[in-house]
């Protein structure tokens, strides 16, 4: 009996690594193994000519340092300005997932309580644009805030009525606020829509029939029930803006560098790898620190409720 | 308490619905349209500027098509898109079949993280790892493996979605009236996540060509990419001829997220069989 | 011999003994039901069958061999699924046709085979439907036409009315006795609605806790209960706390506490001085007037505590005296009868001298 058990859980087994074993090889390789040696970069010394220095001493004594340390890390603390860039980071993605948050909530709020039929296309009207390219959705404001821009000189023109000199909207945080709301907006839009949709209707009626005016009904029973969504949205907001560089580069002036910006020039600029590897494990601390925090909110704003 | 309280019976439910969520929907729906619906409208301006409206044109369509860098560019970011859609099609699938069925803990970790990381970090990463532990050159085959290791996470979510709408017990069923293994994946797996494999293969694609970031930081010195090759446009010298390839792209995707959303519909109610319908 | 027999069977998850060394044999053509509460094994001891799971220890064997370690495709017995579990992207005919293709029959008898099958099933212009378009009584009878179109030795059917509602569970409760007897196959059937295995079963199987409480018909199973699980199990029951007094061929002198003595019926293998308990059905217990003349051996006086109406019979529960309860069933047209009994109420309850059954504790 118990070699027929074996028998059959070997061809099942044999079955679990053709079908599992090729993705969980492909991703241990591409993406496990290049995520450690990204920690191990950060405790390296930079090459001489860029890139990283060797781990083991060079067989020629050309000088240079090798082996590890903990210098990039040293660097990031020594001078002010890169906590400036992380705060500053830290900043819009607060900004743009509040914003977000308060454009999304009515959007996502009128296509759940649409007629079913016309759902899907509502949806698929917030998903279409998001589906166009990255780079599109940032030039597109790159032409509306442009100092030619009907927009902009519409813009002025009020600002001037109130005696205040004309700005330039580009190439200013507003238009870093501004892009990465644009870009992020429908990944705030789904969850929370995913999760208003379930909402039961004769929850909202039996609020009615007890005497809530409509403002209380939303306050008390949609807002609450929403949490779960609220919270999934703006960690799929807050996330990627805390990493994204193109838009500030775009969009933004020299003074509107973010986190990622930064890890970009110590890559393919100064070629300080051990320092980009450095700041990509604190970006993605922070990254998982607020994705813990979510979690953790999210569950106990929904045990309070339970 | 005089209103009615049935819903359902007007498009959208006029008892539940405050009459100003009309307007401020439109107003947000606009706000997503009206950008791109300049860039579009530029595309046809006969003027250098994206400023205002000049005449009619089709000066840059045309510009574009004599552009040899950018037909190039055009052509690459095609291949790249098929091969990876189609690697990351065939293992994203396997994922989601691991992980409906397969309790492994490790591997919705594995398959997901990419998807809901920065990609500046899954780009930096193989950045390091192509140059520094394989000593390759970047160029177009790093590209295709950094977009498969975050496409397979899409395809992934959808494929599982489709498994965990499904009555399980049709893959026991098949077991039980004289199906092999092998049968019953072929005659009753594969029939019924087709859907959610073509919506995955098209969503990466649509993905893989509209990649930016990821592909910034793997493409290395040579061959011109499409995103690229906008982005330099765009931060070097503004012309119209972004707004037209812009267009171009967008009807690219437009036309692939339509079909996929068809796809999509036409096996959903019809034959996903699910459980909330085994009554 | 039997067609299907379980010998020894034994299934362990962990320290949990999901099914503990079950014995059993069913006869060709029987309809033979695993009766028990959730969670009694019936269930798993069904996948073993079927072939979905392996037993730690024991055998199962069909028309003799043993089939414990062949997968699922290979057995000749087909399963009937608590969700039905038809392909959603086959029509009916391509669901019913289904084992016959993994059989390899010739399209031609295929198609014969398959409009047979919906005609037992009266079924016979919805083999071009798809399962979504079918309601829950029809789903059903496709799950049964797929499970006997190629007459398989055995067939399961894993609670396969729990989602019906009342009324159509009825009907197809019928419909599966015709359809058995029809066509002759032998069932297993599991459920945990003990009045719909009464109605449907040649034989039970109870079931507690992983083992087999007792194996009998309907019938006997219903009035012997072999012990106290199968006796409140199945049907309402009272039951008392009692010592033996006396035994005898034909009739036990039970005292039961509060009541004293009792008449029970005969029984082998009880011993004078065994305690236990005496149950009895509450149809076997006369309600009548204080003052009416009882002629039953067993009598008794009390207030009627509580009772429930249900249209065609009331039944009351009796306080006697010295807090004893007891269930009395009274059917409402019965002729001779004086009057609907009140909360409050003084009445007589009586049964014959060997309606009570002892059971060993």
């Amino acid at each position: 009996m118990n070699s027929d058990r074996k028998k059959k859980g070997m061809g099942a087994a044999v079955v679990k690594m053709l079908v599992g074993g090729p993705p969980l090889v492909f991703l241990l390789v591409f993406f496990a193994a290049p995520s450690m040696i990204m920690v191990l970069s950060s405790f390296r010394f930079p090459g001489e000519f860029g890139g990283l220095a060797p781990l083991a001493a060079p067989k020629e004594g050309t000088g240079g340092d090798y082996g590890l340390t903990a210098e990039a890390y040293q660097f990031f603390f020594s001078d002010v300005i890169y906590a400036e860039i992380f705060l500053k980071s830290f900043g819009i993605a607060m900004a743009t997932t509040l914003i977000c948050l308060v454009m999304a909530y009515p959007l996502a709020l009128l296509i759940a309580r649409s007629e079913k039929r016309f759902r899907n296309l509502l949806v698929l009207l917030v998903v279409l644009p998001f589906a166009s390219n990255f780079l599109i959705r940032i030039y597109a404001w790159m032409i509306i805030l442009g100092p030619e821009s009907g927009f902009s000189h519409f813009v002025n023109a009020i600002l001037g009525v109130f005696g205040i000199a004309p700005v330039t909207l580009l190439f200013s945080p507003f238009a870093v606020l501004v892009g990465m709301v644009y870009v992020h907006l429908p990944f705030m839009v789904l969850p929370l829509y995913t999760n208003l949709e379930k909402h039961d209707p004769s929850l909202l009626d039996a609020a009615q029939d007890l005497g809530a005016t409509a403002w209380q009904r939303f306050w008390r029973v949609t807002w609450p029930l929403s949490l779960p969504g609220i919270f999934s949205g703006s960690a799929l907001v807050f996330i990627p803006v805390l990493g994204m560089f193109a838009v500030p580069d775009i969009l933004g002036g020299t003074g509107d560098i973010l986190i990622g910006n930064l890890i970009k020039d110590q890559f393919l600029g100064t070629r300080d790898w051990p320092f980009g590897s450095a700041l990509s494990i604190m970006l993605t601390l922070a990254v998982l620190s607020v994705a813990g925090l979510s979690t953790w909110v999210a569950r106990s704003a929904m045990g309070h409720r339970q | 308490m005089g209103r009615p309280l049935r819903h359902g019976t007007s498009p959208i439910n006029m008892s539940r619905t405050n009459t100003w969520l009309w307007p401020v929907a439109a107003l947000i729906y606009a706000f997503l349209y009206v950008p791109l619906a300049i860039v579009v409208m530029y595309s046809f301006n006969d003027s250098r500027l994206n400023a205002e409206w000049v005449g009619f044109t089709l000066h840059w369509y045309k510009a574009l098509l004599s552009n040899q860098e950018m037909l190039t560019a055009a052509r690459n970011s095609l291949v790249i898109a098929i091969c990876a859609s189609l690697s990351s099609t065939i293992l994203g699938t396997m994922a989601g079949l691991a992980i409906h069925r397969y309790r492994w803990k490790f591997l919705p970790a594995l398959v997901f993280t990419p998807v809901a990381m920065p990609e500046i970090l899954l780009g930096v990463s193989l950045l390091l790892f192509f140059l520094q532990v394989l000593n390759v050159t970047l160029g177009m085959v790093s590209i295709i493996i950094a977009h498969t290791t975050f496409c397979i996470g899409f395809v992934a979510i959808i494929v599982r979605a489709r498994l965990q709408a499904m009555d399980d017990s049709i893959f026991e069923a098949a077991r039980d009236l004289g199906a092999t293994p092998w049968q019953t994946f072929r005659l009753v797996t594969l029939p019924l996540i087709v859907p959610a494999v073509v919506a995955g293969a098209l969503m990466s694609f649509t993905l893989s060509i509209d990649d930016f970031i990821i592909t910034f930081f793997t493409k290395g010195v040579g061959e011109p990419i499409l995103p690229i090759q906008i982005y330099t446009m765009i931060k070097v010298a503004v012309t119209p001829e972004v707004n037209a390839i812009s267009t171009l792209l967008m009807l690219l995707t437009l036309t692939l997220i339509i079909i996929a959303a068809r796809l999509e519909a036409r096996a959903s109610p019809n034959k996903s069989g699910t459980a909330r319908q085994a009554q | 011999m039997a067609l299907l027999e379980i010998r020894e069977v034994t299934r362990r998850f962990g320290d949990y003994t999901a099914v503990d060394h079950v014995n059993i044999s069913v006869q060709a053509g029987e309809f033979f039901t695993l009766l028990g509460p959730s969670g009694c094994g019936k269930t798993t001891l069904l996948r073993m069958i079927a072939g979905f799971d392996l037993p730690d220890s024991g055998q199962i064997l069909l028309d003799g061999k043993d089939m414990v370690g062949m997968p699922p495709e290979r057995r000749p017995v087909h399963t009937v699924f608590q969700t039905y579990a038809l392909f959603p992207h086959m029509t009916v005919a391509e669901n019913i046709a289904f084992p016959l293709k993994m059989a390899r029959k010739p399209p031609h008898d295929i198609k014969l085979r398959v409009s047979e099958a919906l005609d037992n099933v009266r079924l016979s212009d919805f083999g071009h439907r798809f399962p979504h378009e079918l309601s829950g009584g029809q789903k059903q009878r496709v799950a049964f036409a797929r499970g006997l179109v190629n007459r398989p030795r055995l067939l399961l059917l894993d609670e396969p009315l729990g989602a019906l509602d009342a009324k159509l569970r009825e009907e197809m409760q019928i419909e599966l006795i015709n359809l058995q007897k029809n066509v002759g196959v032998t069932f297993v059937f599991v459920t945990h609605a003990q009045n719909e295995a009464l109605a449907l079963s040649h034989r039970i199987a109870v079931m507690n806790k992983g083992s087999v409480e007792q194996i009998d018909e309907p019938s006997k199973i219903y009035s012997s209960p072999r012990n106290r699980f199968v006796a409140d199990f199945i049907g309402k029951i009272s039951i008392m706390n009692a010592t033996v007094l006396e035994t005898g061929p034909s009739h036990l002198k039970l005292d039961v506490a509060g009541l004293g003595h009792v008449t029970a019926a005969g029984k082998e293998g009880i011993k004078t001085g065994d305690r236990g308990v005496m149950v009895i059905r509450p149809e076997q217990v006369r309600i009548s007037h204080p003052s009416t003349d009882l002629e039953l051996k067993n009598h008794f006086y009390g207030k009627v505590h509580d009772f429930l109406y249900v249209g065609d019979v009331t039944t009351y529960m009796v306080e006697l005296s010295n807090g004893v309860r007891i269930e009395a069933l009274l059917p409402n047209s019965a002729p001779g009868r004086a009057k609907f009994f009140e909360a409050g109420d003084e009445v007589a309850v009586s049964w014959r001298h060997d309606a009570g059954i002892f059971l060993n504790e």
